[in-house]
């Protein structure tokens, strides 16, 4: 029974070990877009793929032909989604880094858009993962993505006014 | 710009700057997972454990009590002299 279960051990690990080697660095990126820091300084990121991976990992055995890739993407986008809703009051701490081009969007236009766009993941799955009807999923979609491609312009009402009241 | 033009666009963007993995993230992974198995595991254990000791002791009951067996009246009056 024992020496069964060290030897079950032993293959899990060595199978997860080369999963993450080639899945590690995708993920990595994807969880960076997700909490919209710079790719070069990700804390968050990193904790939130670790948790992610050590879920999967608990699975292994069950996984039973599943891709681990969709379980740890899963893990990763649920995690992210519930810690959404506390980071909201969080003061500086979930502020987006001017580095990540995420920074304009909020944190669930980013998480559609990375799972929708980045991971291609279908519309259908979305929403069926993160509990939204499927036009609303398709809605926020397009709407990311447009802000994406044009970005909210800084401070110009301020200008407009001032030149309004200097006369 | 139609819409996979502007959806190629968004994905391009999001390639741009691929991070770096840090070279303990499997290591710390593993560990944290296998204290989470190891804590199913404990859970389940006691979980079967409890649902044995839950058994033998309804069957000790039962086998003491004997709920099955009809008590003996306790209103009539026993008949004798008849």
């Amino acid at each position: 029974m024992r020496e069964r279960l060290v030897a079950q051990d032993a293959r899990r690990a060595r199978e997860f070990e080369a999963f993450v080697a080639g899945a590690a660095g995708r993920l990595l990126h994807t969880a960076t877009l997700l909490t919209a820091e710079s790719p070069a300084d990700n804390p968050r990121a990193r904790r939130l793929l670790t948790h992610a991976l050590a879920h999967t990992y608990a699975g292994w055995d069950r996984l039973r032909g599943e891709d681990p890739y969709d379980d740890a993407r899963q893990h990763l986008a649920t995690r992210y989604a519930r810690g959404m809703w506390h980071q909201y009051g969080g003061l500086g701490r979930s502020r987006p880094h001017p580095d990540s081009p995420l920074a304009a969007l909020g944190p669930q236009e980013r998480l559609i858009l990375v799972l929708r766009l980045f991971e291609g993941v279908a519309e259908e799955q979305t929403a069926a993962l993160l509990g939204l009807p499927v036009e609303r999923v398709r809605t926020i979609c397009d709407r990311a993505t447009a802000g994406l491609l044009h970005p909210r312009r800084g401070p110009a009402p301020a200008v407009v006014r001032a030149r309004t009241a200097t006369p | 710009m139609n819409r996979s033009e502007r959806e190629n666009a968004a994905r391009r963007i999001m390639e741009r700057t691929p991070p770096v993995v840090p070279p303990d993230l499997c290591a710390r992974a593993v560990r944290r997972g296998g204290r989470l198995l190891r804590r199913r595991r404990i859970a389940l254990r006691l979980l079967w454990l409890l649902l044995f000791a839950a058994a033998v002791a309804f069957a000790v009951w039962s086998l003491t009590v004997r709920p099955w067996v009809e008590p003996p009246s306790e209103v009539t009056p026993p008949l004798t002299g008849w």
